[in-house]
């Protein structure tokens, strides 16, 4: 039952951070939120079991994609046009 | 134009939700996945064959060594990518960025990564020498070390980072991490196995059968890791300064 409301509560934390990431205007703002994202799906493997992929996860998605998006915006114009 | 785009957006998102109503309930034995005679045999023979408790390092490094491999090819390659484009070997002063400004590297900031980097390098060595028993291997350990190095890098400046770990060593190292992967395969070859078929290693390994392949798989996650290290420092260190190698974030 617990693993239950820990699974919910990350999947609509997954949405919501989908959601914010798409939405918002600054560029550094929603690759952030990507990185927490990332995190949210690697606390999800974890729980599944799957920690190999959850490791994966945590350094490859939620922290190396991070820093290198977050380098990469700081050489460009920082807000998106639409 | 956005609103007629949200109708292949709402399309294909109810297909999707229509078609996870077919998936298997987690952890359900009879779904395909589990039931599946490969997996099966992974489960029972890979303590057997290679003495690996974790099942996940044996299947990566050994029973799908080839894919493994390339998989590394593909970061080397990815990284070549982004030098071929992005190196910038033009002696010209830059012009200066908008929001540059020369300050000192915060007090504090420093003084906290003098402490934590080593922590974290040896963290990563632990990954990837540990990943045979625990979570972790080759790619986990090495995207580790080159945060390590992209956290003085970020601190300090790339300078103080490139002092550590030059760019010309980063290529360096990351070709070496292929050739030990590939020729740990080839060593097997010439003592008469197949291709990354690390059993015929007990000729050269005071060792039996079984951990033959347990010590080459170590073997090859060093490669890996070597490779990743390099590639993720250097894709930083490029993408961070235009090319130019200097100067902060």
């Amino acid at each position: 039952m617990g693993l239950e409301i820990i699974n919910t509560l990350i999947l609509l934390l997954l949405v919501v951070a989908a959601l914010v990431a798409l939405r918002v205007k600054d560029l550094i703002t929603a690759s952030v939120v990507f990185g927490v994202y990332s995190f949210l799906m690697c606390l999800l493997w974890a729980e599944m079991g799957a920690v190999d992929v959850a490791f994966t996860e945590a350094t490859v998605g939620a922290g190396i994609s991070t820093v290198v998006l977050v380098a990469t915006i700081f050489n460009l114009k920082r807000k998106s046009s639409d | 134009m956005k609103n007629t785009s949200l109708i292949p957006v709402v399309l294909v998102g109810f297909l999707l939700f229509y078609a996870s109503t077919d998936f298997p309930e987690w952890g359900d034995p009879q779904s395909p996945a589990s039931s599946s005679p490969v997996s099966s045999h992974f489960i029972a023979k890979t303590g057997v064959d290679t003495e690996v408790p974790n099942m996940v390092t044996a299947v990566l490094a050994d029973y799908r060594g080839f894919d493994t491999m390339l998989e590394t090819v593909v970061v080397f390659i990815a990284g070549m990518a982004v030098l071929a484009i992005l190196r910038n070997f033009s002696r010209k002063k830059p012009v200066k960025r908008g929001h540059e400004v020369s300050v000192e590297p915060d007090l504090i900031v420093t003084n906290t990564v003098r402490l934590v980097v080593p922590v974290i390098q040896i963290f990563s060595f632990y990954v990837l020498a540990h990943g045979h028993v625990s979570p972790g291997g080759g790619f986990q350990g090495g995207v580790l070390m080159g945060a390590s190095f992209i956290l003085i890098a970020l601190s300090w400046d790339l300078e103080r980072a490139l002092t550590r770990f030059p760019i010309n060593r980063c290529m360096v190292v990351a070709a070496l991490g292929i050739l030990l992967y590939a020729g740990i395969g080839v060593l097997s070859m010439a003592l008469g196995g197949e291709f990354l078929d690390y059993a015929e290693l007990e000729k050269v390994l005071p060792v039996s059968r079984e951990m033959a392949r347990y010590h080459a798989m170590l073997g090859v996650e060093i490669g890996v890791g070597f490779t990743v290290t390099a590639i993720m420092f250097a894709l930083y260190a490029n993408l961070s300064s235009r090319g130019r190698l200097e100067g902060g974030l």
